[in-house]
C-alpha cells in the first residue's frame, strides 16, 4: 500500500477512503505513529488511545465497505483531555483527576463516536483549561510546532499543536475565554467557539459553566463545519443547551465574500497590539475589501474593553463552586493521612490542585463571599448584560465583527508564566465574545516574526454558518491555511 | 486594594485549600494586584440595568417526570479511594 499523506485535510482522506486507497485503519495506525513521533517534541497528548482508535477504524471499514457513513468515518480525531471519554483516563491535566476514568462518555463524545470519527487520543491542555499557553500542565507544556521554544496558546494547546503538525487533521477542544481561538491563531489553524448553548456540556469537566463551549479545530472552514456538525445539538442532559435544530454548517460556502457586511471596530486595535499583528490584519482587511466585502469602521464596542475584568470575576467565581466537587471522596486524587475529615479535603485540594488553579479558586471564593458578592460578581453580572447589548448593536449593523485573535504572535515559554496578569491580557480580544454567548472564530491570516497570526470573526448568536460561510470566503482568496510548520519528530 | 495575610487565610478556609505560607504571601501579592484592576468596573454606570447569568433566554427547563436508568454502584465506585459496603467511607466529621 502507497504511504499515506497525514498533510491532507478530514475531507481529502474521507473521499480517499470512500475511493479505497486505503483503510481506515491504515490511516489510523498511520496516525498513531506519526503524532507519537511528534510527541517528543510537542507534548500534545497526554493519552494516546490505540485500542480505541483500531476499534473505531475496524468499525469505521465496516461501514465504508457497507456504503455507509459520513463526512468523519474513519478520519482521526484529537480530543482535549477535558472531555470525559468512558473507559479512557481523563486529566484535565491536573493531578487531581490523574487516574480518573469516567465512568460514561460525555455528549460530544457520544456523538463524535456514533460520527465514526477515530480518538487518537487526549490532548494536552491548562490544568482545568485554566491558561493561555498549556504551561499550566501537570504533564508537561506542549509546544508550538512553528518554533519549540514558544508556547502553542491555551488552554486547548494540545489540540491546537497536533491539528497544526498535521498529526491529526481535526480535534476537540474547549473554550471558556479564548481556548479555542487563542490557540487556534497562535498556531496558525482555524478554530471555532460556537454560540453559547450551540454544543452540549454534559461530561466535560466544568471550568465555568456560563462560559464554557465545546467546540472543533481544523485547517479549513468545511472540516471544520463537519466536526461541528457532528457534536451540535440540544441534549436534554444539559439544561442549557439551546433546543434548537442544527443547520448544515457549510450552508453559506457558495456566497463568497461579495456583500459581507464586516465591521472593524477601533476598540479592537488599540494599545497593547503587535505592530506585526496589527499590519497583518490590516493587509487582510484589505483582501476582504478587495473582494466585495463592505468595511464598516464606524461601529464601537467600548464597554467590551471591560469583558476581561468581568471574565475575571465571572469565570473563577464559577470555579471556585465548580471545582468543590473535588474533595478526595467520590474520586480523584485523595490525601489519606490528614487529621480529620475537613483537613483530608484541604489537604487533596492543596496538594492535588495546581499554583494557576488555585489562584483562580482563591480569586472567586473572595468574589463571592460575605459582602463582596454585590461589589464583584453582580456588578460583574449587570456589565456583562451591556456588552451583549453593544454586541446585539453592532451586528445589527453589520453580518461579522472583525478583530484580531490575540495581541500578540506566540510567546516564549516561562515568559508570562509568573505574571497572572500580563498571561490574561492574552485573551484580550476572545473573552468579550464569551461573555456576550456570541459565536467566533479564528481564521490564519498572515505571520510576524515568522509566526502566525490569527484573525477573529465574531457573528450573531447561533450564526456559525455566517462565519464559517466567510472563512470559506477567505481561504479561496488566500493561502494562509494551507502554511504548514517545519516536520518535527 | 491589598489584602492582609488574615483575609488571604480565611479565603483558604472557605476555598477548603491547604496552602504553605510560600503560597499564601504570593497568592496574597498576586491577588491584590488583581483585584485592583477590578476598580475599573466601578466607572462604569449600571444603574437599572438587569444582571446577565448566561447568555441564553432558558428559564427553569424541566423534563417529564419519568425513571429513567442510572449509572450503577459499582461503575461510580471504580474510581472513589475509599470504599466500604456500597458505601463512599470518610474519616469522622464530628470528633
Amino acid at each position: 500500500m502507497a504511504t499515506i499523506d497525514l498533510g491532507r485535510t478530514a475531507h481529502e482522506h474521507a473521499a480517499a477512503l470512500r475511493a479505497g486507497e486505503y483503510s481506515a485503519r491504515a490511516l489510523a495506525e498511520a496516525t498513531l505513529a506519526r503524532v507519537r513521533a511528534q510527541d517528543g517534541d510537542l507534548n500534545a497528548y497526554i493519552t494516546f488511545t490505540d485500542e480505541l482508535a483500531l476499534q473505531q477504524a475496524d468499525a469505521a471499514d465496516a461501514a465504508l465497505r457497507a456504503g455507509q457513513g459520513g463526512p468523519l468515518t474513519g478520519i482521526p480525531v484529537g480530543v482535549k483531555d477535558l472531555i470525559g471519554t468512558k473507559g479512557v483516563r481523563t486529566t484535565a491535566a491536573s493531578k487531581m483527576l490523574g487516574n480518573f476514568i469516567p465512568p460514561y462518555d460525555a455528549t460530544v463524545a457520544q456523538r463524535l463516536n456514533a460520527s465514526g470519527a477515530v480518538t487518537i487520543g487526549k490532548t494536552n491542555l491548562d490544568e482545568f483549561a485554566m491558561g493561555s499557553s498549556t504551561e499550566h500542565s501537570a504533564f508537561g507544556p506542549t509546544k508550538n510546532p512553528w518554533d519549540l521554544t514558544r508556547v502553542p496558546g491555551g488552554s486547548s494547546g494540545g489540540s491546537a499543536a497536533t491539528v497544526a503538525a498535521r498529526g491529526v487533521p481535526i480535534a476537540l477542544g474547549t473554550d471558556t475565554g479564548g481556548s479555542i481561538r487563542q490557540p487556534a491563531a497562535l498556531c496558525g489553524i482555524l478554530g471555532l467557539k460556537p454560540t453559547y448553548g450551540r454544543v452540549s456540556r454534559w461530561g466535560v469537566v466544568a471550568f465555568a459553566s456560563s462560559l464554557d463551549q465545546v467546540g472543533p479545530f481544523a485547517r479549513d472552514a468545511e472540516d471544520a463545519a463537519a466536526l461541528l456538525g457532528a457534536v451540535a445539538g440540544h441534549d436534554p442532559m444539559d439544561s442549557t443547551s439551546a433546543p434548537l435544530p442544527v443547520p448544515d454548517f457549510t450552508e453559506r460556502f457558495g456566497r463568497g465574500l461579495d456583500g459581507l457586511r464586516v465591521g472593524v471596530p477601533s476598540d479592537f486595535f488599540g494599545e497593547g497590539l503587535e505592530d506585526g499583528v496589527r499590519e497583518a490584519l490590516e493587509r487582510s482587511i484589505d483582501v476582504l475589501a478587495a473582494n466585495g466585502a463592505v468595511i464598516n469602521r464606524d461601529i464601537t464596542l467600548p464597554t467590551a474593553q471591560a469583558g476581561l475584568t468581568v471574565y475575571y470575576i465571572i469565570a473563577p467565581s464559577e470555579a471556585s463552586a465548580n471545582l468543590a466537587r473535588y474533595d478526595g471522596v467520590k474520586y480523584g486524587y485523595s490525601y489519606l493521612d490528614g487529621r480529620n475529615a475537613e483537613d483530608e479535603m484541604s489537604q487533596t485540594r492543596g496538594r492535588g490542585f495546581g499554583a494557576e488553579v488555585k489562584r483562580r479558586i482563591m480569586l472567586g471564593t473572595y468574589a463571592l463571599s460575605a459582602g463582596y458578592y454585590d461589589a464583584y460578581y453582580l456588578k460583574a453580572q449587570k456589565v456583562r448584560t451591556l456588552i451583549r447589548r453593544e454586541f446585539d448593536a453592532a451586528l445589527e449593523q453589520v453580518d461579522v465583527i472583525l478583530t484580531p485573535t490575540s495581541p500578540n504572535v506566540a510567546f516564549r515559554l516561562n515568559e508570562k508564566l509568573d505574571d497572572p496578569l500580563a498571561m490574561y491580557l492574552n485573551d484580550l480580544y476572545t473573552i468579550p465574545v464569551n461573555i456576550a454567548g456570541n459565536p467566533g472564530v479564528s481564521l490564519p491570516c498572515g505571520f510576524s516574526e515568522g509566526l502566525p497570526v490569527g484573525m477573529q470573526l465574531i457573528g450573531r448568536m447561533f450564526e456559525e454558518s455566517t462565519l464559517l460561510g466567510a472563512a470559506r470566503g477567505f481561504e479561496g482568496v488566500t493561502d494562509w491555511h494551507r502554511q504548514a510548520p517545519p516536520e518535527r519528530g | 486594594m491589598a489584602l492582609t495575610p488574615a483575609e488571604v487565610r480565611h479565603i483558604a478556609t472557605l476555598a477548603r485549600l491547604a496552602l504553605s505560607d510560600d503560597e499564601m504571601s504570593r497568592l496574597g501579592t498576586q491577588l491584590s494586584a488583581i483585584l485592583d484592576h477590578f476598580e475599573v468596573l466601578k466607572d462604569i454606570d449600571t444603574e437599572g440595568v438587569p444582571p446577565t447569568a448566561q447568555s441564553l433566554d432558558l428559564h427553569n427547563v424541566q423534563r417529564p417526570d419519568v425513571v429513567t436508568p442510572s449509572m450503577s454502584t459499582a461503575d461510580l465506585e471504580l474510581n472513589a479511594p475509599r470504599v466500604e459496603d456500597g458505601y463512599l467511607r470518610v474519616r469522622a466529621v464530628l470528633e
